[in-house]
């Protein structure tokens, strides 16, 4: 047993917010920040906390622009970021893997 | 962190992503070849007359054949040019929610073909469809953007409307509208006024 490989997991993409955003963006091109807020039930607030710091972490791109002449933020993974999120996901396979009995 | 917790971890970030993965191609060229194809069909279907319950069945069955494939042809087309594959899991958990509704649509379709009643109780048979369709739709709507499933709750209450009205119309026997008719103001039309809307508006709504 590595009890390590838990030490390794990126401390910003652990938060319960943060993890859910980048699970969301993972499987998108890209998503409004309305969708974000209504599938993750977060506040307007809280939701922005969260994508400004994966953004100034790099994880995440946000872009603004006008749809129907409403403003429209839409939020993406960058390339680091769907690199840091796979990292991620193979260490917490490791950590199953290593706790599963012989 | 124990196993048990990563393995949560895993199974939540499992379910994020597959809710995040929503439908996502334009439904502007659906809904406008839908809506077309409805009002042809109600027009033809009273021109050539179909005037018989179960060749109203039948008739109704084909074209609802013939937009289903319409409609995969132009799925097919959209995925091809974003070089992606046709039957990914967000079509797949589009269709798995649509087919209970049309499923039951389809059986109260049989049945009515079978019973073969007077050609003008067809009227109560197109409230029911608008309501089972009304509801697959918004079945569906959980994965896709959400305009669709008001566009559900626009047919279960257009269903809702005209049930109301052809049974007030059997009581005072007013009401003798062609349910040819009905199916075109309400297939036909519902999707087209749909479909223009969606042509303006949506994101990639101009692509076919």
């Amino acid at each position: 047993m590595n009890p390590e490989l838990s030490l390794q997991l990126d401390r910003v993409i652990h938060e319960k917010g943060r993890l859910a955003i980048m699970s969301m963006l993972a499987a998108s091109a890209e998503l409004s920040f309305t969708e974000l807020r209504n599938a993750l039930n977060m506040t307007d607030g809280n939701l922005t906390t969260h994508i400004r710091t994966l953004q100034e972490e790099g994880f995440v791109a946000v872009s603004k622009s006008y749809a129907n002449h409403r403003p429209l933020t839409t939020c993406s993974l960058s390339a680091p970021g769907r690199q840091a999120f796979a990292s991620y996901i193979n260490l917490l396979e490791q950590i199953v893997r290593q706790h599963k009995p012989e | 962190m124990e196993s048990k917790e990563a393995a949560a971890q895993l199974h939540t970030i499992r379910t994020l992503m597959e809710r995040s993965a929503i439908y996502r191609r334009a439904l502007a060229p659906i809904m406008i070849y839908c809506g077309g194809l409805g009002l042809l069909a109600g027009v033809a279907g009273d021109w050539l007359p179909l005037h018989e319950s179960r060749r109203f069945v039948v008739y109704w069955a084909g074209m609802a054949v013939l937009a289903l494939g319409g409609t995969a042809l132009l799925i097919r087309r959209q995925a091809g040019k974003a070089a992606e594959p046709f039957w990914s899991p967000p079509l797949r958990r589009v269709t798995q929610a649509l087919l209970p509704g049309l499923m039951v649509g389809a059986f109260a379709g049989g049945v009515v073909a079978w019973l073969d009643p007077y050609w003008y109780e067809c009227r109560f048979l197109v409230p029911v469809w608008c309501i089972l369709f009304g509801l697959a739709l918004h079945a569906a709507g959980f994965f896709m953007p959400e305009g669709l499933r008001r566009f559900g709750w626009l047919f279960i209450l257009v269903g809702w409307l005209l049930l109301a009205v052809s049974v007030a119309g059997e009581l005072v026997n007013l009401a003798l509208i062609q349910p040819h008719w009905l199916m075109a103001a309400t297939f036909g039309g519902l999707h087209l006024a749909y479909g223009i809307y969606l042509y303006f508006t949506e994101p990639g709504g101009k692509a076919t």
